[in-house]
């Protein structure tokens, strides 16, 4: 892809080094305003975690869910943190093995959820959007519909 | 929308870490925070100026204009405010590709960029509009083809099948990127 770009740039006669140079900068100005909003989202976040409360409300609401806690806790970490749901997808290879029908549940529910509030707080804060209205429910919902299709078509397929 | 979960994520949080005796960890959490968000922007930064870079060459030779011309005729129903054959087309598309692929970092930028040309779009600029809310509907449910990242995982843990999975998530997202564009309709609809 860089190369086609390249290419096609240096046919259409491009001065390469001073439009890459000119993008690049671009970084430095976006950064101040994507820092403050990566912080405090990493901040909130991690109080959360940490505090335990989401291992608590699991262990008291869903384990009527029949779904092994590691994988519980995936579903919920995956919109807040994506380095967490990495962590945890560790956990669950290694437990259960990777081909395993946990396993196997657990890459398709990793597959089809995004870094939800991580993504939504970045891009309306680079722009400096507060009002983001119902970007929110519209992004969870998807995420929703798509954890349960990939855990009904596992079920299917797999088990 | 932001404010409140962030509000209630900290008070959630903090009552619940002193409620069950985790008081030394919340601090410890509020004081690394600062130093754990400069390492994923430590991580992030050169992806974006990398690609930044390359976009704008691509820009600068008129090739983000083709792409845009190119999608703009599949992508103009669903942003409607967005005039045709704007540029904005070109960054929404690519963001859209690198998300297929499963290259979440690559896909940031793009991203980034697509948000702020809808931005001089925008009426009223502290407030979402109606293109961007769709941007980040299809954005976050992202269709996925190949999720290289998992993919990758899979290898290292030793799969049989690393590419077992992968049509399962292929309908999966597109079930939910359905849905979620459905949704955004009807309550784009609704105001």
């Amino acid at each position: 892809m860089v190369l086609l770009i390249v290419v096609y740039s240096l046919i259409k006669k491009v001065d390469l080094y001073d439009a890459f140079i000119e993008g690049s900068k671009e970084t430095f100005k976006m950064s101040l305003t994507i820092f403050p909003n990566l912080l405090a989202m990493i901040l909130s976040v991690n109080v959360l975690i940490n505090s335990g409360f989401l291992e608590w409300l699991m262990s008291n609401f869903l384990t009527s869910l029949k779904l092994p806690i590691e994988l519980i806790s995936l579903i919920m970490m995956k919109p807040i943190s994506g380095s967490a749901a990495v962590a945890l997808l560790n956990t669950i290879f290694s437990k259960y093995g990777v081909d395993s029908f946990n396993g196997l549940l657990a890459s398709t529910i990793q597959g089809c959820t995004d870094t939800t509030f991580y993504v939504i707080a970045l891009y309306y804060g680079s722009v400096g959007i507060k009002k983001t209205k119902y970007a929110m429910a519209t992004s969870l919902f998807g995420d929703v519909v798509g954890i349960l299709t990939s855990i009904i078509l596992c079920y299917m397929l797999f088990s | 929308m932001v404010n409140r979960v962030w509000t209630y994520f900290i008070i959630i949080g903090i009552v619940f870490g002193l409620v069950t005796g985790h008081s030394m960890e919340i601090n410890e959490t509020i004081l690394n925070s600062a130093k754990s968000s400069l390492e994923v922007f430590m991580q992030i930064f050169p992806v974006i100026a990398l690609w930044l870079g390359i976009m704008n060459i691509a820009t600068k030779s008129g090739l983000l204009d083709k792409l845009a011309h190119l999608l703009s005729k599949v992508l103009h129903p669903l942003f409607p405010d967005v005039p045709h054959n704007h540029r904005a087309f070109g960054y929404m598309s690519s963001n859209i590709v690198a998300n297929m692929f499963g290259l979440g970092s690559a896909a940031t930028p793009f991203g980034l960029k697509a948000m702020s040309s809808l931005q001089e779009l925008n009426d009223k600029k502290d407030e979402a509009s109606r293109s961007m809310l769709t941007f980040t509907a299809i954005n976050t449910s992202a269709i996925t083809v190949i999720p290289t990242t998992l993919i990758a995982l899979r290898i290292m843990y030793g799969s049989a099948n690393p590419t077992k999975t992968v049509i399962i998530t292929l309908i999966s997202t597109i079930i939910s990127t359905c849905c979620c564009i459905a949704l955004d309709r009807f309550l784009a609809r609704r105001r």
